[in-house]
């Protein structure tokens, strides 16, 4: 990838991804949330991973996030008041972050296997990479296991909202 | 300067790091909720980034690792779909998404 669209999209990410956590205002940390979805969806195309790319703006940026904004406003939250700050609590939480940020430069920094260029990839001349097709089957011919488990996960999602929404239920 | 793997794991981490500072810092218990949902991104971004790193014999990436991504952004919105369901549930019942206003399981 072009070393400076990976500079801005990953400073972009990041940049609102800090700003999910500050912004007081839930509406306003789901919007960050989406820009984000969508900075990290263009680093998915750098990777050439193109289907994960449209699945991320689809299903993230598009339908998780729309639930997220559309519980906000049913629940009609306002921007959090004021509270007294738990500065123990707060300077906690901020240290562990920073150590395992720490632990995770730390860590890259004995990796020299990954200080290696991405390793370009062998096409047959005139082809585009089929990323599509690729996935589709190894996912319909290797994997079709957990595929099945996974619709019925999402069938039995899909029965425990409705059970947990329902009114009646104490 | 070209962009190597150990980019992206850095970016990767720091988002990870992003969402987890996130997840104990606030108090909101949707935001929380989006900082879950920023870690499970993070994790994507690594697989991802190795898939395009193992290029195969066939001079093609490690498409597993897509499979499995494509497995955790579905799990993902399953997860996102109940959790968002018991919030509701929780706030008709105590009128509040603030943590430290449900207390009850704390010791």
């Amino acid at each position: 990838m072009n070393p400076l669209l990976f500079g801005l999209f990953a400073f972009l990410m990041l940049a609102f991804g800090v700003s999910v956590v500050v912004n007081r205002n839930p509406v306003a940390s789901a919007l960050s949330l989406v820009v984000s979805f969508l900075c990290l969806a263009a680093l998915y195309v750098g990777l050439d991973a193109y289907l994960i790319a449209s699945v991320q703006v689809v299903v993230y940026a598009g339908a998780v996030m729309v639930l997220f904004l559309f519980i906000i406003m049913l629940l009609d939250l306002k921007a959090e008041q004021r509270r007294k700050f738990n500065k123990l609590a707060i300077g906690g939480g901020a240290l562990v972050a920073l150590v395992f940020a720490a632990q995770v430069v730390g860590v890259l920094g004995r990796f020299p296997k990954g200080n290696q260029p991405f390793p370009a990839l062998k096409l047959p001349p005139g082809e585009t990479l089929n990323d599509i097709q690729k996935v589709g089957e190894s996912m319909f011919s290797q994997h079709t296991l957990p595929l099945q488990i996974v619709g019925v996960l999402i069938l039995v999602a899909t029965i425990g909202v409705i059970v947990i929404s329902k009114r009646e239920l104490k | 300067m070209t962009i190597t793997l150990n980019h992206y794991l850095l970016v990767s981490g720091l988002l990870f790091a992003i969402g987890f500072a996130g997840v104990l810092l606030r108090r909101n218990i949707i935001t929380i909720f989006m900082c879950l949902e920023l870690m499970l991104n993070a994790a994507n971004l690594s697989l991802v980034a190795f898939s395009r790193f193992n290029v195969g014999p066939d001079g093609l990436p490690n498409f597993n690792a897509q499979v499995f991504v494509f497995f955790i952004i579905t799990v993902a919105a399953a997860e996102v779909a109940v959790g968002l369901a018991i919030i509701v549930a929780l706030f008709r019942a105590r009128q509040t998404t603030h943590v430290e206003d449900i207390a009850s399981l704390k010791f």
